[in-house]
């Protein structure tokens, strides 16, 4: 296996242009798909009423935040280690979508627990760490935006998010460690989910929607920025 | 090895008594800090007591913040970081001594005055204890992850902006543990627990972040 044919920026950009085609296709095709199974089919929640329909958007988001930092961060370290050009690229294309997800889920949240919680906001430590989780990335940004020579743009960058990966963790067992409001997660690869099939189908499906999503804005992102930086 | 760590953190000390002023500012805006907060919110005793613990801890995140800039901005301008860089004494013992020459010169007087400040917040005496060992533990961790994020800004414009976007929400733990700590205190269920993991903290950091600020130097004066 040619594993680094394709770390050349050059060779990359192609693929890039195919697979952010196809993934954009799928995100809306999956989008469409989850949106139906999660706004039309899935029964209304005994408890939540309809407002628990937001887990659709609200919780494949904030798996995407967090998941998406720990990618960069993959990234930022391989292009530490290896010193290739493209690696940096893709953390700093990963980078806008990654807060726009965490955005989406506080936003979300906020909006879902004003009729289930009585407030837009509490100070638990899921919904801290996951403001920090913004913060990290909008620091990332900032550091990168801040610096004119892409190579050091890149590293210092890289530097900041390993030393910030420290976080993930903490949001993730933020549930578990501290009693918080927010609840634990009703979704798990070990045991039965501890919901209808139908909202875990539609849950699933926009799951699968916001990866393709993330992959094809990623991609059409590091194309630009290769056509920027040669 | 231990030589030249001992040299740095004499030398720094050394200049930090050179410019006695630039020490005395970061402490003077930690008491004033402090001192706003009553004015602002109301004096009411026991407003004040219980937020004092937050509002002591803040103060001394935004202070140790504020003199971060100058940890490596002299030596790069000077050329000193360049000899530091090309000589042979290993780049995390250099910098891991600077650190702690920074928490000498800005954590340190923090730790020592921060019972003067509860007492203007009517904390009972019990808790001077507590409060003063939570600053000990903290402000460490928070000199040593500060240096990342100035060696990560040093040379760029806006630095002084930057380095607080990118160090305060690596803060935010420290800040949670040390006046959780005291809160608890108070509360009569005894700080250890929240002691024990800014310990943890200050091990975890005096471990790695040196390693982590020495990448950053060199990624930033290459």
């Amino acid at each position: 296996m040619k594993w680094f044919w394709y770390a050349s920026p050059e060779t990359f950009y192609p693929l890039a242009g195919k697979i952010a085609r196809g993934c954009g296709i799928a995100a809306a095709v999956l989008m469409l798909a989850g949106l139906y199974v999660g706004f039309l089919v899935a029964p209304t929640d005994a408890q939540q009423g309809e407002a628990y329909r937001i887990i659709f958007i609200h919780v494949p988001a904030a798996w995407m935040s967090m998941f998406l930092y720990v990618v960069m961060a993959f990234w930022a370290a391989l292009g530490l280690a290896f010193n290739t050009r493209l690696s940096g690229m893709m953390a700093s294309a990963l980078a806008p979508t990654g807060a726009l997800f965490t955005f989406i889920a506080l936003w979300t949240g906020a909006l879902w627990g004003r009729p289930t919680w009585g407030a837009y906001w509490v100070w638990d430590a899921r919904l801290t760490s996951e403001l920090i989780l913004l913060f990290l990335y909008l620091g990332f940004m900032a550091l990168q935006a801040a610096i004119d020579d892409p190579r050091r743009a890149d590293r210092a960058g890289a530097v900041l998010a390993i030393v910030g990966v420290v976080n993930i963790p903490i949001i993730y067992y933020s549930v578990q460690w501290w009693n918080t409001l927010h609840q634990g997660a009703s979704v798990s690869l070990t045991r039965a989910p501890s919901m209808a099939a139908t909202m875990l189908t539609g849950m699933v499906l926009m799951a699968l929607a916001f990866w393709a999503y993330s992959i094809a804005a990623a991609l059409v992102r590091v194309r630009c920025i290769i056509l920027e930086r040669q | 090895m231990l030589a030249a760590a001992r040299c740095i953190v004499y030398r720094d000390l050394l200049l930090a008594m050179r410019r006695r002023s630039d020490v005395a500012t970061a402490l003077l805006f930690f008491v004033i800090v402090a001192s706003l907060f009553p004015l602002g919110v109301g004096a009411e005793p026991n407003l004040l007591r219980s937020i004092a613990p937050g509002v002591i801890w803040v103060a001394a995140l935004l202070s140790s913040m504020l003199s971060l800039g100058r940890l490596f901005a002299s030596d790069h301008a000077d050329g000193t970081l360049e000899q530091i860089l090309l000589g042979a004494a290993p780049l995390g013992v250099v910098v891991a001594a600077k650190a702690l020459a920074h928490w000498l010169v800005s954590g340190m007087p923090l730790v020592l005055i921060a019972p003067v400040l509860a007492l203007q917040y009517d904390l009972p005496g019990s808790l001077y204890g507590v409060l003063a060992l939570s600053l000990l533990l903290g402000t460490p961790v928070l000199s040593l992850i500060g240096a990342i994020g100035a060696a990560l800004t040093l040379g760029l414009r806006g630095g002084g902006v930057l380095l607080s976007l990118l160090v305060l929400p690596l803060y935010v733990p420290v800040l949670i543990m040390g006046a959780g700590s005291v809160e608890l205190a108070a509360a009569g269920q005894g700080g250890q627990g929240q002691l024990l993991l800014l310990a943890a903290m200050l091990v975890v950091a005096a471990a790695f972040a040196p390693w982590a600020i020495a990448a950053a130097l060199r990624i930033s004066s290459e």
